[in-house]
């Protein structure tokens, strides 16, 4: 392609670091874009990213959070577009960012099949996995699509609960629009201007979500609901506790939606949550709300 | 013929070139607004470009971003727009282009937006986020009406997609004279002045340069190429400005652009 510089946005700070380690590697420039608030609350992979040699560029205009990344980017990209690529972290964006990273997350989907194919000989039950732009989820869901024994839920950020600026639910409080290049579900005032959004995790605090899952909802084929800031803090301590292991807090809303659907399962349906991110990253804001100074 | 059409070809005819200044309605407020029309008009502009505030306006730079903020904050909608429109049309008769992103349109219906937007006075409106691969249903509304659907070309657009958007684009094609958003800084391609020309030959439509236009000195050397200049970013940092030294500046620019 010729170009010496990639870009990319973050909201979790987890495409920024998978972004910049790859810039890394081929010795390529590369900045990030990032919502000041979530520079505050992932101040561990705004590190990794530096550290990996990556440029951090604070974006403290409107949300300051994932969407208004997106648009920094983006006005980035139209400047620079002779020497740059954009790496759009979901699959949001105009055509083809949807299908580029729908294809490049279906890596999961490929791994999570053959795994259990092998471990359980048979397909699973359900599917659960978080969505905020959507990627992580595309990424699961794309490969089981025609399996209908399969049900899948997306699961979005339910943040305060679902009153306008509370939440990141676009599913449950939002309605079609047409923003960043792309036609789906958002949150959004009667006039068509984008309305503020609130999640505990970084990665879901977005007030779009990618079009094919809006698609796959009116095709009846992914169920959506979301979980609340609370509810993904229990299940962040709960799979801790349990498991031995840290989720991120993105994933912990999905991980919350599991344990509400094991509840009337029987002992011997499957399920597959997509632990989308491990919660290294959020250990320090987790503190920070339970009033614990480290 | 509509107003914008009429407009260039009265410019055209006497050899001079179009000077279309842009300001965003409701910034600082739509009493403002209305002022600088009038100021506008009378310091010689030939087409004015009303920009209605959107939450996300990807193709701008921060000094129309800051306007957007402050008119939002004002309360104010394309529905007020329109009604301000329909109120300056009582006192003039200037061509008026709307520029604003397509949510606001799609949530507004976009029927009645070209008729709401036709009765109200306004003649044409150009939106950054639809290419005309996108537009087809409001292309429709549009012709019926005889509502200017403006479409912009890029300087990378290719020989193909220049054709389709200049077949597209009515009452004039909005060329950008830099790949970026608005307000940045001026740097002419040398291949700008046979684009435009290309498109002209191609369309048989008048042909406006904008983004990055801010000097006299650039309106001059930009207006050598195109047939009509727009400015933007440079006249929104101005608008708080007291009168006298904002006549001054547009007077300025109004000698430039010949």
């Amino acid at each position: 392609m010729g170009k010496k510089r990639l870009i990319a946005e973050t909201g979790a700070g987890q495409h920024g670091v998978a972004t910049a380690t790859g810039a890394a590697l081929c010795g390529l420039e590369c900045e990030i874009y990032m919502g000041s608030d979530d520079i505050a609350r992932q101040s561990l992979n705004v590190f990794r990213m530096k550290l990996l040699g990556a440029e951090v560029a604070e974006v403290s205009i409107g949300s300051r959070t994932l969407k208004d990344a997106i648009n920094e980017a983006m006005r980035d990209w139209t400047t620079n577009v002779a020497t740059t690529h954009y790496v759009l972290g979901t699959v949001f964006g105009p055509h083809p960012f949807p299908l580029i990273v729908r294809d490049f997350q279906s890596v999961i989907g490929k791994e999570a099949r053959k795994q259990i194919l092998e471990a359980e000989g048979r397909l699973p039950d359900y599917l659960i996995a978080c969505i905020g732009g959507g990627s992580n989820a595309m990424g699961l869901f794309h490969n089981f699509i025609a399996d209908e024994g399969v049900s899948m839920i997306g699961v979005e950020a339910g943040g305060r609960g679902i009153l306008p600026g509370e939440h990141a639910a676009r599913f449950a409080g939002g309605s079609i629009g047409i923003l960043q290049g792309t036609k789906s579900f958002l949150l959004q005032d009667d006039d068509g201007n984008i309305l503020g959004t609130h999640s505990v995790s970084a990665g879901l605090d977005y007030a779009a979500v990618g079009p094919e899952h809006a698609f796959l909802r009116d095709a009846g084929r992914v169920e959506y609901t979301y979980a609340t800031d609370e509810e993904a803090l229990s299940a962040f301590e709960l799979l801790s506790k349990t498991e031995g292991i840290i989720p991120a807090l993105e994933s912990s809303h999905a991980l919350a939606e599991a344990v509400k659907v094991a509840r009337r399962l029987s002992k011997d349906k499957m399920i597959i949550v997509n632990l989308s991110g491990r919660g290294d990253k959020d250990v320090q804001h987790v503190a920070k709300i339970k009033g614990i100074e480290l | 013929m509509s107003r914008i059409e009429k407009k260039f070809k009265e410019v055209l005819k006497r050899k001079g070139k179009a000077f279309i200044p842009y300001v965003m309605a409701g910034d600082p407020s739509l009493e403002r607004t209305r002022q600088l029309v009038a100021i506008l008009e009378e310091c010689g502009a030939d087409i004015i470009e009303l920009g209605v505030p959107f939450s996300d306006p990807l193709a701008d730079g921060p000094t129309i971003q800051g306007a957007a903020q402050r008119a939002l904050s004002e309360g104010v909608t394309l529905g007020k727009v329109l009604d301000l429109i329909g109120s300056l049309r009582q006192s003039t008769q200037i061509p008026i282009v709307l520029m604003t992103y397509y949510n606001l349109i799609f949530r507004y219906g976009e029927e009645k937006f070209v008729r709401d937007a036709s009765l109200a006075g306004a003649d044409g409106i150009i939106v950054p986020d639809l290419p005309p691969d996108e537009a087809g249903s409001l292309l429709s509304f549009s012709k019926k009406t005889g509502f200017d659907l403006i479409f912009l070309v890029a300087p990378t657009s290719t020989d193909e997609r220049m054709k389709k958007v200049a077949g597209a684009s009515k009452g004039f094609i909005y060329y950008v004279s830099i790949t970026g958003i608005t307000g940045s800084k001026l740097s002419v391609d040398p291949s700008i002045g046979s684009h435009i020309t290309k498109i002209q030959k191609i369309s048989g439509k008048p042909v406006a340069v904008g983004f990055g236009i801010s000097t006299p000195q650039e309106a001059s050397e930009i207006a050598r190429l195109a047939d009509g200049v727009i400015v933007g970013s440079a006249i929104v940092k101005r608008v708080s400005d007291s009168d006298e030294k904002l006549k001054d500046y547009l007077i300025a620019l109004r000698k430039a652009i010949r």
